[in-house]
């Protein structure tokens, strides 16, 4: 008999989430700003609910317009729960009312799930589309369940601290969301390596096949749905207990375009891209979008470049690089990536300065022409600035051409050497 | 001798074009049939319809003795019936070993679990290596289906499809397209594979028909003008007019 090679622990593994766990765990104390333990906070939410996105797009080929439903809906129902709690409904704990979250967004997926996912491709996006605009429709007829335009609002804060846990200080918060984010990721993880989850897999790349090996298509996508709509749910719960209150935008198309952008620019086709993509996404959200009006300008050319230049995310950036190391051939590439990040630099300065001055212009050059760029401050209506930026913007993206041919270059020599070592192996 | 697969005036339209045109056929448990015939004679068609990836027009398909007219491709597959496809029909972006794998769990009961992990199922791996093995694909385990050559594919083709343990197992055209000496391999692997169950296939190569068939039914425009031995069908008048004499000389 052959011996078989699969191990019950895998060491390589551990590290990995081990050493994620930790960083999510020693971050606050690094940074202790106000500001970053709100961006981690939502990066860590992110994260789940991005996964779980991907449980559809990457795993099973779903492409989705209207996950934020199972998390909105999982949110609106862990509001109404925490509201009830705070009035002696009923007794559970808030470290648990993200399941709650949870279970509302797997039984919705039951619900919306089974239409949906009866086809693939094209049928499931428009169907997820109308049943987005369906639940958000909703949003606005239904006052008393979904707030109207105030949302519904409520205190985390409930009964008395155990062993000092109130949920009150936000740190308390981003713990209890490192705590889930690790549990669902895992648990995330676990599922790509079940017959289930290998199925939806299967499905997403030969429904055909898959119905003549025994498999019903609808109804792999069906439990895959109504799983992704449970981990989004518990993200929407823990959304609810972060920010205390819950609105219309949580069912949204925002919300749900985000989470589509975000997926997509980490890279749906490997588990650990979504994680990238909420972590770029909500750095340009958050940070970005704290110092400039233009970030959604930058999110969508990132989006844009992304898709065009780079279709399988950040993740297949990274892991087009693993063979290269692994035949020790990346000093071939450090010179043309050093000189494209310098002429990269020059590029994106012109554009920032364009781009920035362009905003500045179309809303206050009448009122308030006065700004600062890059530690130069200038008058918008003047021309000269204007002659800068376009010459850094026109003269970086020729030198960058240069510095990106010999990128193209380095990387022809380095697969023509790849293949040359297998065919002699 | 049971009947594992029987057709009672199966008819087939697309639109107004009758492509099966009353197929009567009856196939015993443990033979090795082929279904030969010129070129848009409908072989596919049918396989099409015993396999339930299209529904028939009229009539009835038995599948041990079992009305299957009107079930999906993945209801038919649980009762004991696996089919080939004349395109290769993979799950290219797998590996060797995980395109066997997902071809074993239905049939070892795990369905829709979410709750095994695949690297403990020591079944459905042995399963799957065994599998592998008899194709002889062992040493390119862990390539990814797309870049296997055709050949290859081909046998992969076949080890999905006879992984589940169906007792049916109906290969569209296993040899179109392969080398002399793929051929012969093919043809040793088909051998193998079929063992004790019952074999239907489309295939054009007469000398793999001749070889491999206990009984070969021949299909023209829709309609089964002969079903006999092979020793027999050689001799058939009706059909060296309608098909031999064209293609074998």
């Amino acid at each position: 008999m052959n011996k078989l090679k699969y191990r019950p622990l895998n060491l390589g593994r551990w590290l990995v989430w081990g050493g994620t766990a930790l960083v999510m765990i020693v971050l606050p104390l690094i940074f202790t700003s106000g500001f970053t333990l709100t961006l981690m906070s939502q990066i860590g939410v992110g994260i789940i609910f991005a996964l779980s996105y991907n449980m559809l797009l990457g795993q099973g080929g779903m492409l989705s317009f209207g996950h934020a439903v199972y998390s909105g809906l999982g949110a609106y129902f862990t509001v109404h729960a925490l509201n009830l709690i705070t009035d002696g409904a009923f007794y559970f704990p808030v470290t648990l009312t993200p399941l709650i979250g949870g279970v509302a967004g797997a039984v919705f997926g039951v619900i919306f799930g089974y239409v949906t996912t009866k086809k693939s491709g094209t049928t499931f996006a428009m169907i997820s589309l109308g049943i987005a605009e369906l639940v958000a429709a909703c949003s606005l007829m239904f006052s008393d369940f979904f707030g109207g335009e105030a949302g519904v609002s409520t205190n985390r804060v409930i009964g008395k601290a155990f062993l000092g846990i109130t949920y009150g200080p936000s740190i308390q918060v981003y713990y209890l969301i490192v705590g889930w984010a690790l549990i669902c990721m895992m648990a995330m993880f676990a599922w790509t390596q079940t017959p289930l989850g290998r199925m939806a897999n299967a499905v997403r790349d030969n429904p055909e096949r898959a119905e003549f090996v025994g498999y019903d298509t609808h109804m792999v996508r069906f439990l895959t749905l109504v799983l992704a709509g449970f981990f989004a749910g518990i993200a929407g719960g823990l959304s609810c207990i972060n920010y205390e209150i819950v609105t219309a935008e949580n069912v949204g198309a925002y919300a749900s375009a985000g989470v589509l952008i975000a997926t997509f620019i980490g890279g749906a086709g490997f588990f650990f891209g979504p994680i990238i993509g909420i972590i770029v996404f909500f750095t340009m959200v958050t940070a970005v979008g704290g110092i400039t009006q233009a970030w959604l300008f930058y999110l969508g050319l990132l989006f844009l470049l992304i898709v065009l230049y780079a279709p399988g995310g950040f993740a297949s950036l990274i892991m087009m690089h693993v063979p290269v190391i692994k035949a020790r051939l990346m000093r071939r590439l450090w010179l043309p990536y050093a000189a494209t990040l310098a002429t990269g630099m020059i590029l994106l300065t012109g554009l920032i300065s364009v781009v920035e001055m362009t905003y500045r212009f179309s809303t206050e050059a009448g009122t308030n022409p006065n700004m600062t760029l890059f530690g130069f401050a200038f008058k918008v209506t003047e021309g000269v600035p204007w002659a800068i930026a376009a010459g850094l913007l026109v003269g970086g993206f020729i030198v960058s051409r240069f510095a990106w041919n010999a990128v193209g270059r380095a990387w022809g020599d380095i697969i023509h050497i790849l293949q040359e070592r297998e065919a002699a192996a | 001798m049971s009947t594992a697969v029987e057709l009672r005036g199966v008819t087939k339209n697309f639109g107004h074009t009758a492509i099966i045109r009353g197929v009567d056929l009856a196939i015993p448990r443990g033979e090795r049939h082929a279904i030969i015939g010129p070129n848009g004679a409908g072989k596919s068609t049918l396989f099409n319809l015993i396999s339930g990836r299209y529904q028939v027009s009229h009539g009835e398909i038995l599948l041990n003795g079992e009305v299957v007219t009107g079930l999906k491709p993945f209801q038919i597959n649980r009762k004991g019936l696996s089919r080939s496809f004349q395109v290769t029909n993979i799950f290219q972006r797998m590996s060797v070993f995980e395109n066997i794998r997902c071809a074993v769990l239905w049939s070892l009961g795990y369905k829709y679990s979410f709750w095994h992990r695949l690297g403990g199922l020591k079944d459905a791996n042995l399963r799957a290596e065994a599998v592998m093995e008899s194709i002889g694909l062992k040493r390119r385990r862990d390539t990814s289906a797309g870049v296997l050559s055709y050949a290859e594919q081909r046998a992969l083709e076949i080890g999905v499809t006879i992984a589940g343990g169906a007792e049916v197992i109906l290969l569209d055209e296993p040899t179109a397209g392969m080398s002399r000496s793929e051929t012969a391999d093919a043809v040793e692997l088909i051998r193998k594979v079929s063992q004790d169950k019952t074999l239907i296939m489309v295939e054009h190569d007469m000398g793999v028909v001749f070889d491999l068939a206990d009984r070969i039914s021949v299909l023209v425009y829709g309609e089964v003008i002969a079903s006999d031995k092979p020793e027999n069908i050689r001799g058939n008048k009706a059909v060296q007019e309608a098909y031999l004499g064209t293609e074998a000389h």
